[in-house]
């Protein structure tokens, strides 16, 4: 008979309890996943008890409160604090998104804070995205043109054909998707996830690209592409309301239609 | 000490610190012409601060209407209040055409017209004909055009197989004789630290917004290469211009583009008045930042601020309708109702003038060399040092700088620094050896914060010196509020000698982050409200209550401000370059400053 053992360090602890300030009327609890690479010691969840009444509208608001006042050590990466520089992207009350966008009074009892899940954590809420990253690059995401620039001016665009690449161009590669995928999550190694397929379709949309057959090649594969079971939780967790399922469907109809 | 440390030694023609437009665009370019190049950033290049860029980038396409690239650098003088360097601001004037063609090139998704040309809109202070017309000179791609751009920038640097170096913290500079060696840096995600060697380095490390408390800036825009630059005992300048964006949304500080005025919408105070027409006359809304920044504060402080507390005040686009608000400005509706609750189809946004940009930095010439006042000479540039971006003073933006012209001055100034260094740097010379006590000093000093062990946490010490710049160094100054500033700062810079880490580790420690980041940031507070309490007169975006009159007799000059190791400032000044690079354009002599 077979014997499954967890991987080292999987089972997740309870930890620490802060209480909040003496005087806080409007406390709500904060539980957040806590790993220390430095003791090697199994994840534990800390909880925070945090004042409302002194705290900005944003998860993120939260734990820079937590990290400011109760404990500098809690680590997580933040940046533009608007939800543009994908930092942020964690799982949060259950759901993959940005901490910076996210509002407390959106969550209903307690809130529940942990890394994006599936991916290997360095510390805290920090995953390594090393692979998410290599994944992006090996669809070779920048124009390539087989005919020459006019050398003076722009290439010329309809505003038909621009139109085109809204919803695709805006992503910002937080990876609120692709570590929302339960394909992803079994497959990491060798499907590319919707977030890197999403930008080699912006690519093949693009009227000024032109190697969409080189481009659409590199994705006929029964894993890099059709690991997608259209299961969507790709397009319910972007948290800028982008579809990476329908630009995903959009480059299998392609394969389909190039078969003739 | 060192010896605590895992310490990895690289080699490289040149290393780039940050990893935002400018740095990407001089790590690729370094790469494309043969150097061995490294970039360091302490985030992932898609998340620096320049893909929070809304509004565009300026250059004279003439894609809506007539346009030369004289009349952007005629606009862009005037805008800096005649403190620009005019001889930079031809270079970037003139290669902005060039340079905003390039990056459709490389596949940068612009906004378009009906014709399938590059869509412009008009901005603040971009005029035709030396200021007579208003001028659509700004490339956008919708209101997302430094995320587009960034991005683009990131593909090309993949294209061109940059290496980089992601989530490394740079610490320190490595200075021999004068001279940058090299850069000291630390990795987040193992604890090592690296030192390169370099025949230059490129500091592209943004600005240092969170000096103060309300900012548009990013958490990382700390200016760790300016504070880096005045360790090394070279100067800063004209810190103490700040630039006050007057559509930070009420609250969080999150920006609201220019873009949204260029399209057509306006502002109004507690009486639904247009204001902006009554200080504006001719620009009206479309005044540049300085002016309607402190025209927004005029009305607050007379009492015609909107809301409960009367002390903001509406942005209005709910006229334009909701095609153009999706096609144009789908981003900022989007951060005005999860920032402000507001539907802007419907509603005007609660808007107030916040800190978005510094026009000072590190003084450089236009090919990005660091320059210096030495001996007499105040170009005198310091071999392997350059700088570009935010974090450079070229001067390209004097005294104020125009909206769009920043995406801009990325751009050309990441370009030429690729272009300077192909052309100086002999690739087979042998680098030698660095000046291993220099190397100690600097991984002695970040031990030392590592095991700082005071009485205050960073988080307190930073919130005190964040009020203190939020009140002394605001749109408007007197001498005494500075002076009080300065005092405050100057025990707040005491008090860092007492300051609290808790995390002692090395991988991802963030506490020591930001507490390196901290005494960067109070290095570039205190020389900002010292150059501000030095400099008694007004000009662009430095408006001082009690000297209320630009005073070219005695002001048109470029502060230095040198910061030593006890926390003195000393103050220089290097002149205005009032010459031009060509004979196509004469400079354009100073006269009075109305929109």
């Amino acid at each position: 008979m077979a014997k499954f053992t967890l991987p080292a360090n999987s089972v997740v602890k309870p930890g620490l309890k802060y209480a909040a300030p003496d005087g806080a009327k409007r406390v709500r609890q904060v539980t957040v996943y806590r790993y220390d690479p430095d003791t090697g010691e199994n994840p534990r969840t800390d909880t925070y008890a945090v004042d409302m009444d002194t705290c900005g509208p944003m998860v993120l608001d939260a734990l820079t409160k937590i990290k400011n006042e109760t404990d500098a050590g809690l680590t997580f990466r933040r940046s533009c604090r608007e939800g543009i520089c994908g930092s942020c992207a964690m799982n949060i009350d259950g759901t993959n998104t940005l901490a910076c966008t996210k509002a407390l009074d959106d969550i209903k009892g307690d809130i529940r804070i942990f890394p994006l899940p599936h991916m290997p954590i360095v510390k805290d809420l920090v995953p390594d995205l090393t692979n998410f990253y290599a994944q992006h690059a090996s669809i070779e995401p920048w124009i390539k043109t087989a005919t020459a620039t006019p050398p003076d001016r722009e290439r010329l665009q309809s505003k038909g054909e621009r139109g085109v690449l809204d919803g695709l161009y805006e992503c910002i590669m937080c990876a609120c998707c692709s570590t929302s995928c339960p394909s992803y999550w079994w497959n990491s190694d060798r499907y590319l996830g919707p977030a890197a397929l999403l930008a080699a379709y912006r690519w093949i949309a693009d009227s000024r690209d032109e190697a969409t057959g080189e481009r659409l090649d590199e994705l006929q594969d029964p894993f890099k592409l059709y690991r997608c079971h259209t299961i969507m939780n790709c397009t319910k967790a972007c948290p800028k309301s982008l579809n990476p399922a329908k630009a995903i469907a959009e480059i299998k109809k392609l394969l389909v239609q190039r078969r003739g | 000490m060192a010896g605590d440390y895992e310490i990895i030694h690289h080699t490289y023609d040149v290393v780039v610190v940050g990893a935002g437009g400018a740095g990407l665009r001089a790590t690729f370019g370094m790469a494309e012409k043969g150097l061995s190049t490294a970039c360091i950033t302490k985030v992932f290049p898609t998340r620096s601060h320049t893909v929070a860029a809304q509004g565009g980038m300026s250059a004279s396409l003439g894609n809506m209407g007539p346009d030369d690239w004289r009349w952007h650098m005629y606009d862009t003088v005037k805008g800096s209040d005649w403190l620009g360097d005019q001889d930079a601001i031809e270079y970037m004037c003139r290669e902005a055409v060039p340079a905003v063609i390039e990056l459709e090139h490389y596949g940068v998704p612009f906004s378009r017209t009906d014709d399938g040309r590059i869509y412009q809109r008009p901005f603040g202070g971009m005029t035709t004909n030396y200021g007579e017309g208003i001028a659509q000179r700004t490339c956008a791609a919708a209101d997302r055009t430094g995320h587009a751009i960034l991005h683009t920038l990131y593909q090309q640097a993949l294209k061109h197989h940059a290496e980089f170096y992601i989530e490394y913290f740079a610490i320190d500079l490595i200075m021999q004789d004068g001279a940058c060696r090299g850069v000291v840096a630390w990795d987040l995600a193992t604890g090592a630290l690296h030192v390169f060697r370099a025949r230059t380095v490129v500091l592209a490390s943004g600005g240092y917004g969170r000096t103060y408390f309300s900012c548009t800036s990013a958490h990382t825009c700390t200016g760790d290469g300016n504070a880096m630059v005045l360790r090394a005992g070279l100067p800063l300048q004209d810190m103490e211009f700040v630039q006050f964006h007057p559509t930070g949304i009420y609250g969080s500080g999150a920006l609201i583009t220019e873009g949204v005025r260029g399209e057509g919408g306006y502002l109004t105070n507690a009486q639904g008045e247009r204001f902006m027409e009554r200080y504006a006359p001719n620009a009206k809304d479309l005044a540049s930042r300085d002016v309607v920044s402190r025209a927004m504060t005029i009305e607050i402080n007379e009492g015609r601020g909107v809301g409960a507390e009367k002390d903001h005040i509406y942005l209005h686009l709910e006229h334009l309708g909701p095609e153009v608000i999706n096609e144009r400005l789908p981003g900022i509706a989007e951060s005005a109702r999860v920032f402000a609750g507001v539907d802007v189809t419907r509603e005007p946004i609660p808007v107030l003038p916040t800190v978005h940009y510094n026009m000072g930095g590190i003084p450089t010439n236009y090919h990005g060399e660091v320059v210096i006042l030495k001996n007499g000479d105040p170009d005198s540039v310091v071999p392997g040092l350059m700088a570009i971006g935010e974090a450079a003073c070229v001067s390209v933006h004097g005294a104020n700088r125009l909206g769009s012209n920043s995406l801009l001055d990325i751009v050309v100034f990441g370009r030429a620094a690729a272009l300077r260094c192909a052309e100086t740097l002999d690739t087979d010379a042998v680098q030698a050896p660095l000046p291993q006590a220099e190397t100690d000093a600097i991984i002695e000093h970040f031990d030392k914060v590592r095991y700082a062990d005071g009485g205050t946490p960073t988080a307190e010490l930073r919130a005190r010196m964040q009020r203190a710049m939020q009140t002394h160094g605001a749109v408007f100054r007197t001498g005494d509020l500075l002076q009080e500033g300065v005092e405050k700062l100057t025990a707040i810079r005491q008090d860092f000698a007492d300051v609290k880490v808790t995390d002692r580790s090395l991988i991802w420690n963030t506490d020591l982050v930001e507490t390196l980041e901290l005494e960067n940031l109070i290095a570039q507070a205190v020389v900002t409200l010292c150059g501000a309490a030095n400099r008694t007169e007004s000009r662009g975006g430095h408006a001082r209550e009690d000297f209320p009159e630009r005073d070219d007799d005695n002001w048109m000059k470029h502060t230095l401000a040198w910061y030593d190791a006890d926390g003195n400032v000393r103050i220089d000044y290097r002149p205005v370059h009032m010459n031009t690079l060509s004979d196509e354009i004469d400079p354009i002599p100073p006269k009075a400053r109305v929109y």
